[in-house]
């Protein structure tokens, strides 16, 4: 029988989102395939934990546990997963396309000589092959793309595939024994500095952005506020960004992050294509902007042909109005 | 020191995506080439390196003929050797760092910078790959870059802040954003560029693993509506928001 293994990330011994999503998915894959699908937890402390997975379908799972794992290293944790689709005898691996998966999926691959779809967004198929459709030249386009290798490794898009709970199944854990030595540890993380309280655009719900069209670094407080209201978090543009006036973490676009939230608003950003890039999949997409010809408003739902300075402080306002009912 | 530089030729950023005759990959016509923007922070990590520390630099290339003029990039920013392992196949990412390891083993470099991702088919692949390959760690997504005695700090982006890791020499690393800002070439290094000769190679591994099938285009979106052009469109804009996009 065809065995799927899914990766399922955790950090500090706590399961991620993208890890039940992975899970969820591996889980419906397997019965689509008539095959068997089975998690993989790596951590100091997991066995715990891999229960939760049982809401969504999963009945065994396996740890690896070493309190050296406890902080993620990517050549340890690439030997830990590649050697434990061999020991299971899996067919085809699942991880999420997350900081993490993104680091480690390619040494898995090459670990197993297996071909890896990356960040994919839909799986279908046919005649018993996956085929997985993912986005390429920054969402402006979309590939399907199978997999020839013997072993087939998918990472999956956070935020994309819902997770499905189902009836509720006993997980039976089992530990799996890897040996490691120092040498597996070559590289290893030393400190984890989180970036301030602050929200990150590519995990909010809602993102406001703002552009040139705020003047300087001082008015960005306008759309610092709306964000607030709304729960969200503030983006930038590139042009803002290297003028200094934001980080570059917060920057959308090509070569910042890629976001997809419920709602966009963009303030004053023109909607260049290497910024549409970063953000055109968002759901809802609301512009302002002065310039009734500005490219933002082609890809926008929603638009107010105004001034920044004026909209931005009334739409503030009326939405604290509006959510206070 | 010795550096070695992954350089991917990529469509230019403003590259109109239109679906090619094949169904499975981007229609060439009027496309230009470019330096991937990642690996322009790679080249301006290796030159800094390089001018610190000393050593040299060897850029390498998996592509075709057009793949030259990027490397002339390369040099005219004042890179010194530049390989072009030369195939006119459509390789994936594996295939390609397969032939970049078999060279790199050869060449033997004590650090090897690499972009995070080739804008054409984003895959976050080709340095961690060969990183593996060769049986050395690597950092992927880095923005911060020392380089002591033997071993490597970087600090590397993830979700919500940033990872501080450690490695020993050789090592893999992968730049984003934020690392450096890459510098103009001069018009001294564009000239000498022009003449620099670029070493040909022949590929050594032509297996893909993955297949494309086919490429579309995202569904075009319907067109939006402007909602006014003054603040008295603001509460007609929160409705909408509501009532009919639900989004807040
Ligand atoms: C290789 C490459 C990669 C890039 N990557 C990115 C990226 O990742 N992200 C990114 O954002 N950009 C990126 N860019 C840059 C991009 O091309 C644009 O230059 C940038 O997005 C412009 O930022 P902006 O919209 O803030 O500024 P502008 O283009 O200057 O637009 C300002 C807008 O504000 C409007 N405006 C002015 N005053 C007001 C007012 N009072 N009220 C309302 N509206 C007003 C104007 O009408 C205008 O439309 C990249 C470029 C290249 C070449
Ligand atoms: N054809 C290639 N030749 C040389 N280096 C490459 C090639 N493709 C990718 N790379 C390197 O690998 C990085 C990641 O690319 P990718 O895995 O294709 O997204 C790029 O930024 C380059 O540094």
């Amino acid at each position: 029988m065809v065995k799927i293994l899914v990766f399922v990330e955790s950090r500090d011994n706590k399961i991620k989102n993208a890890g039940i999503e992975a899970a969820s998915k591996a889980y419906s894959v397997s019965k689509e395939l008539g095959a068997e699908a089975e998690a993989l937890l790596i951590g100091s402390s997991v066995t715990s934990i891999a229960n939760e997975l049982g809401a969504y379908g999963i009945s065994k799972a396996f740890v690896i546990e070493d309190s050296r794992l406890e902080k993620y290293s990517t050549t340890a944790y690439a030997k830990a997963i590649a050697e434990a689709v061999k020991a299971r005898g899996a067919d085809i691996l699942f991880l999420s396309a997350t900081a993490m998966g993104k680091d480690v999926a390619p040494r898995v691959a090459a670990r197993l000589e297996a071909g890896l779809a990356v960040d994919c967004t839909n799986l279908k198929i046919e005649n018993g092959e996956i085929i997985a459709t993912r986005p390429v030249y920054a969402g402006k386009a979309y590939i399907d793309l199978k997999i020839n290798s013997p072993v087939k490794i998918f990472s999956l898009r956070p935020n994309v595939f819902k997770p499905q709970k189902s009836e509720k199944s006993n997980v039976s854990v089992e530990k799996l024994d890897i040996a490691f030595d120092d040498k597996d540890f070559s590289s290893q993380v030393k400190e984890v500095v989180v970036s301030s309280e602050k929200l990150d655009v590519s995990e909010a719900d809602i993102v406001v952005s703002g552009g040139r069209g705020l003047k300087g670094p001082e008015h960005f407080y306008l759309v610092e506020d709306l964000a607030k209201v709304l729960g969200g978090a503030a983006g930038a543009s590139r042009a803002i960004v290297d003028a200094g006036w934001r980080p570059h973490g917060d920057q959308v676009g090509q070569t910042g992050k890629t976001v997809s939230p419920k709602l966009y608003i963009a303030c004053g950003i023109s909607g260049a294509i290497q910024h549409l890039a970063g953000m055109s999949s968002s759901k809802c997409i609301v512009a302002i902007n002065k310039d009734k010809d500005a490219p933002i408003f082609q890809v926008a739902d929603y638009g107010i042909v105004g001034d920044v300075f004026e909209i931005l402080p009334a739409l503030t306002e009326e939405l604290k109005k509006v959510m206070a009912n | 020191m010795k550096i070695a530089i992954c350089i991917s030729q990529v469509p230019d950023t403003t590259t109109k995506v239109k679906i090619g005759a094949d169904g499975k990959s981007i229609d060439p016509a009027g496309v230009t080439y470019i330096i991937n923007p990642y690996d322009e922070f790679a080249v301006e990590a290796a030159l800094q390196l390089k001018e610190k520390q000393g050593g040299e630099t060897i850029a390498l290339i998996v592509g075709k003929e057009v793949s030259k003029e990027v490397m002339r990039k390369a040099y005219a920013m004042g890179i010194e050797k530049g390989i072009l392992i030369k195939t006119d196949l459509e390789l994936d990412s594996y295939a390609v760092a397969r032939n970049l390891a078999d060279v790199l083993n050869e060449i033997n470099p004590d650090i090897i910078i690499c972009g995070k991702q080739s804008i054409d088919y984003d895959d976050h692949q080709v340095g961690s790959l060969v990183a593996e390959m060769l049986g050395i760690p690597s950092i992927s997504v880095v923005v911060g870059l020392t380089v002591e005695g033997g071993k490597v700090s970087a600090e590397r982006e993830i979700e919500g802040g940033k990872e501080v890791v450690e490695a020993a020499l050789p090592v893999v690393i992968a730049t984003q954003r934020g690392l450096n800002n890459p510098r103009y070439p001069n018009l001294k290094g564009i000239m000498q560029a022009k003449s620099k000769p670029i070493e040909e190679r022949q590929p050594t591994y032509t297996d893909n693993k993955t297949e494309i099938l086919s490429m579309s285009l995202p569904k075009p979106k319907a067109k939006g509506k402007i909602v006014g052009t003054d603040v008295s469109a603001v509460p007609e804009l929160v409705k909408m928001l509501r009532e009919e996009a639900k989004v807040i």
